[in-house]
Parts: structure tokens; C-alpha cells; sequence
């Protein structure tokens, strides 16, 4: 009877998350380009893509944007969960703040791109017109022509885009401690700084795990930002060129689908190398106290 | 004294941080009434009176309420299709036991945490060869099996609903596809909601399927008309028709999370808990 209850799920996850995988696998060790009949070429899709100077130009860029991303998104969300944690403050107003912080991750990222796509533009920009007004700075700056700024400001974007999520989650496991513990701790004479240390962060680990892995699995597919934002833009488009942008430009306009379909393996054995090596340093730790 | 103070700070920092947030927004909807020129040569914070003719450019070049009508026919669908499969799922799981449930549940876990660009080219292929390319269907049918959904209203349903539930109309001789519908839908409906509003969104917002799957412009949903901005000359060369082409696609989106956003909110804290 049950069988009856999941068979429509399982149909469709079949047909349209399952065989995609396979085929996509299949795909990678053949000539594939969509038209042509598929013959099998073994690993050399596989080794193209490792030599490949644009893959690994792109896998640069994609990591340089992430971190841009990640330290600001993570370290805006930490720095937030310790202030609405506080037991000696007691903010108040969490429920708006993290509506208004959650706001961002909401509009579509073509919106988002777009914006400021048009809020950062060289000449006529507003974010430029508010610097040199204020006497920040007395020429504009071309935030999109000079490809160091256009990488941060990808990453800026996302970690703007990201870091309500991300606060969201922690905050929720803070909320999740008993808090007995912490009343405990404070009649002990715990300080804030100790009872943060050594309640709050060990039993936020479980949390802290599953945003950082997100992050880094969703960091390091990041397309839709940089491809719209360079988008028109030929010259700068090498310079936030992501792994994923590759991917979709080999498969998409060059029509390699072999090629592609290896580089997208090769980037899910990288996600997946990383997602082990933050789970092992997270509990490592755990075993050396 | 010193409490007071770093207190207020703390208080201001945060309210900076929110004014952040909703800053482009804002630039947004002001410089959506002013005209090309005026957003060129000054910046304001007051609107201006180029609404209506910057509506004008961007109704005589982009077909947007196609495009809106577009997306929210694929959004809808989908979120049904989500919603009541996903719901059947989580309960078939959660209260039946059969030969390999565990096991296909654990293989569906797995595969919430494999990134979708690796599915990507064999899904187009599969599109192409069914002959699906520029129709809605590989945009609206995947969502009948949603994993993260069916994980979520798995936990939801074992938490919120007692086996016990069953008992009287399976003695009275219900049929199970009956008791479904009639008892645990309702139960199970808060649950359902805010998974529901998530997958609006999504689909609302989805940008790279429909890019890949849609070449007549007919069928572009909304954020693939949005992004096709830079070839409208009328458009590009005018910055506060652009300005509207965004708030269009934004608007409904603010609209909806003031009245959501507890749903919202409390949808991506469970997640993250109950993992």
C-alpha cells in the first residue's frame, strides 16, 4: 500500500533527477554535441578538462568570489547571532531585523544582478553619485570595469544576498538551546564571552556545519550573479568567468557536451573533497578537547 | 550608563545593517519615476513624475505582461505539483511500512545533497529528445519530486500527527486514499504552506532552466526577460525604464513576504534544526 503513496514521487525522480545524472555520466566519456551520435573517447574528456587553463582560470575566479562571499555572509551572520544571543543586552526586535536581513534572498538573482548592474554603472550610476556627493571619493569609480572590483563586488552581492539565510539558521539553533544552560553559567559567574565559547559554539556545531557546507556547495556553483553582471560586457566577462559559467558556455555555445558533462563531475568531486574536509576539521576539534 | 549607550549603538549598527538592505530597493522604486536624464545627471531620493513614460517605453518593447502572466502560470503549477505530491510522499514514508523504505529514503537524502548542475546536461538531452524543448512541462512536472519538501513534511507529519489518528476510519472501513484526503491533508496543511511559499518563490525566481529550455521569446518566463534588458535598445539606452522592468519582477515578491514572512522565516529555521 505504501508503494501506492510514493510511486508518483518516484516515477519522476527516476525519469527526471536519476537517469539525468546517469546520462550526463555516460555523456562525459563520449564526443557528444548534441547532434551527433555519441562515441565513446574513455577519460579524455576528463583529462582535457584538467589541463584546461580556462577551467582552472575559471575555478580560480570562482573560489576568489566565494571568499570574498563567505568571510562577509558568515562573519556578518556570526556576529549577529552573538548580539540577539546576548543574555546581558536582551535585544529586542529580532522578528523585524530578520525579516528585513531575509528581504535580499528573496528578489530573483537576474533582479539583483540587474540593480546593481544599473546602481553601480561608471558614468551615471547612483552608488557613484553618492561617493563623489559626499566627497568620498572625487573621481568615479568603475566598480565593473576593473576586474579585482568586479570579483568583490560579485561577491559582495551574494554575501548581501546570503547572510539573512545564514543568520536565520543560527539564530534558530541558538533558540534551540535549552536555556537553563546558559542560566546556569551565569550563576557559576560565567562571563558572556565564556558562556558563548563554551555553550553557545559547541552546541551550534551541528548548525554551524550544515550552513557551512551549504555555503560552500552553493558558492561554488555560483552562475546566475556573474554571468548577468558581466553580461554584455565582453571584455570583462574572463574575469568573473565561474566554474559554472564554463560549464554552461562549453555545453550551451561551443556545444561540448562530453567536456561539459566531465567538468561537471570533476566540480561535484571538488564540492564533494570539500564538503569532507570541513565536516572532518569541524569534528576533529570536537575530540582533541 | 555604559549599557545605555553601547546598547543604542548596537541598536543603530543593526538598523544601518536593515537600511542596507532595503536601500536598493528603495533607489529602485524612486528611480523607476524619474526620467533617463534626470538619473544620469543627479541623484534624489524623492520620486520624480516619469513614471507613466517610463512605463510606456518598456510596454511598447517588452511584451512584460506575457511574461508575468508566463511565470505565474509555471509558478502555480508547480507549487501544486510540489505541494500535494510531496505531502502524499512524506506520508506514504512516514506511515507505511514496506519492503525498502529506508533505504530509498536514505538514497533520496543523498541525492538532496548532489548539486543540480550535474543532472543538467542529461535533463536537456532528455528535453531534447522528448521533444519538450519551449514547453512548460520539464519546468512543472520535476516538481512532482521535490526531496528537500518530502523530507521536511516527513519530520512535519511524524511530529505533528499520532498514528492513532488512523485507527477509527480505518475501522469504519475508509478507503486509504480517503483517509489521506480527508484527515491528514488537513493536519498536515501549516506544514504544507510554508514549503508552498518556498517553491513559489523558487520557481518565481528560477532563472537557468528556463534559460536553457526556452528559446522563443513567447515563453520566456519573467527573470529571462529581465535579463534579455541589454538587447532592448529603447530600454537600455533609457535607465529608468530599466529601473521599471526590475521593479515589475520585484514588486510581487515584496508584496508577498509582508504578508508571509513568518511562514518564511520559520520555514528555513525548521530546516535547519531538524537537520
Amino acid at each position: 500500500m505504501g508503494w501506492l503513496f510514493i510511486a508518483p514521487f518516484l516515477i519522476v525522480f527516476l525519469t527526471f533527477s536519476i537517469y539525468p545524472v546517469i546520462r550526463t555520466l555516460y555523456l562525459s566519456f563520449t564526443d557528444y554535441s548534441g547532434f551527433n551520435i555519441p562515441t565513446w573517447v574513455g577519460l579524455s574528456n576528463y583529462s582535457r578538462v584538467l589541463k584546461d587553463k580556462l577551467f582552472w582560470e575559471a575555478f580560480g575566479n570562482t573560489l576568489k568570489i566565494w571568499g570574498v562571499n563567505i568571510v562577509l555572509q558568515l562573519g556578518i551572520a556570526f556576529l549577529l547571532t552573538i548580539v540577539f544571543s546576548d543574555i546581558k543586552y536582551k535585544m529586542k526586535g529580532l522578528g523585524i531585523f530578520r525579516a528585513l536581513f531575509y528581504l535580499p534572498n528573496l528578489i530573483a538573482a537576474t533582479s539583483v544582478a540587474f540593480l546593481f548592474k544599473t546602481l553601480l554603472d561608471w558614468k551615471f550610476g547612483s552608488v557613484n553619485q553618492i561617493l563623489t556627493g559626499l566627497g568620498i571619493t572625487e573621481t568615479a569609480i568603475d566598480w565593473l570595469g576593473t576586474p579585482v572590483l568586479l570579483r568583490t563586488v560579485v561577491g559582495v552581492i551574494g554575501a548581501w544576498m546570503w547572510f539573512g539565510n545564514s543568520f536565520i539558521m543560527l539564530m534558530a539553533g541558538v533558540q534551540g538551546i535549552n536555556g537553563d544552560y546558559f542560566e546556569a553559567a551565569s550563576i557559576d559567574g560565567a562571563g558572556r564571552w565564556k558562556i558563548f565559547y563554551s555553550i553557545t559554539l559547541p552546541l551550534l556545531k551541528p548548525i554551524l556545519l550544515y550552513v557551512a557546507i551549504t555555503s560552500l556547495i552553493g558558492g561554488l556553483q555560483i552562475f546566475d550573479i556573474p554571468y548577468l553582471v558581466s553580461l554584455g560586457q565582453q571584455k570583462m566577462t574572463r574575469s568573473v568567468n565561474t566554474a559554472v559559467m564554463h560549464l554552461y558556455n562549453m555545453a550551451f555555445k561551443n556545444r561540448q557536451i562530453g567536456y561539459a558533462g566531465a567538468l561537471a563531475f570533476i566540480l561535484f568531486f571538488i564540492i564533494a573533497g570539500c564538503s569532507v574536509a570541513v565536516y572532518r576539521l569541524m569534528y576533529s576539534k570536537k575530540e582533541e578537547e | 550608563m555604559a549599557y545605555t549607550i553601547k546598547k543604542s549603538i548596537l541598536y543603530i549598527m543593526l538598523t544601518a545593517l536593515a537600511v542596507l538592505c532595503l536601500f536598493p530597493f528603495l533607489l529602485m522604486l524612486v528611480n523607476a519615476t524619474r526620467s533617463g536624464n534626470e538619473i544620469m545627471t543627479s541623484f534624489s531620493i524623492l520620486p520624480g513624475k516619469s513614471l507613466a513614460s517610463n512605463w510606456k517605453v518598456v510596454m511598447d518593447n517588452l511584451d512584460i505582461a506575457r511574461g508575468f502572466a508566463n511565470s505565474l502560470f509555471v509558478a502555480i503549477l508547480s507549487t501544486a505539483l510540489t505541494s500535494y505530491f510531496s505531502a502524499l510522499t512524506a506520508y506514504g514514508f512516514a506511515f507505511y511500512k514496506f519492503k525498502g523504505n529506508k533505504i530509498i529514503f536514505t538514497i533520496i537524502l543523498i541525492f538532496m545533497m548532489i548539486p543540480s548542475q550535474l543532472g543538467m546536461l542529461g535533463f536537456y538531452d532528455l528535453m531534447t529528445k522528448m521533444k519538450l524543448i519551449d514547453s512548460y512541462i520539464p519546468l512543472i512536472v520535476p516538481s512532482i519530486a521535490a526531496p528537500g519538501t518530502v523530507f521536511f513534511l516527513r519530520q512535519y507529519v511524524l511530529s505533528v500527527m499520532p498514528r492513532s489518528v488512523l485507527e477509527a476510519p480505518r475501522i469504519d472501513g475508509a478507503g486509504e486514499f480517503y483517509i489521506f484526503h480527508k484527515i491528514v491533508l488537513p493536519i498536515m496543511a501549516p506544514g504544507i504552506a510554508t514549503m508552498a511559499i518556498g517553491a513559489f518563490i523558487g520557481s518565481w525566481n528560477s532563472y537557468l532552466m528556463p534559460l536553457i529550455l526556452l528559446n522563443n521569446s513567447k515563453k520566456w518566463t519573467l527573470p529571462v526577460m529581465v535579463a534579455s534588458l541589454n538587447s532592448v535598445k529603447d530600454i537600455s539606452t533609457n535607465i529608468g525604464a530599466t529601473y521599471v522592468t526590475v521593479a515589475i519582477s520585484v514588486v510581487p515578491i515584496i508584496i508577498m513576504f509582508c504578508f508571509c514572512s513568518k511562514y518564511i522565516i520559520s520555514s528555513i529555521s525548521a530546516g535547519s534544526v531538524k537537520e
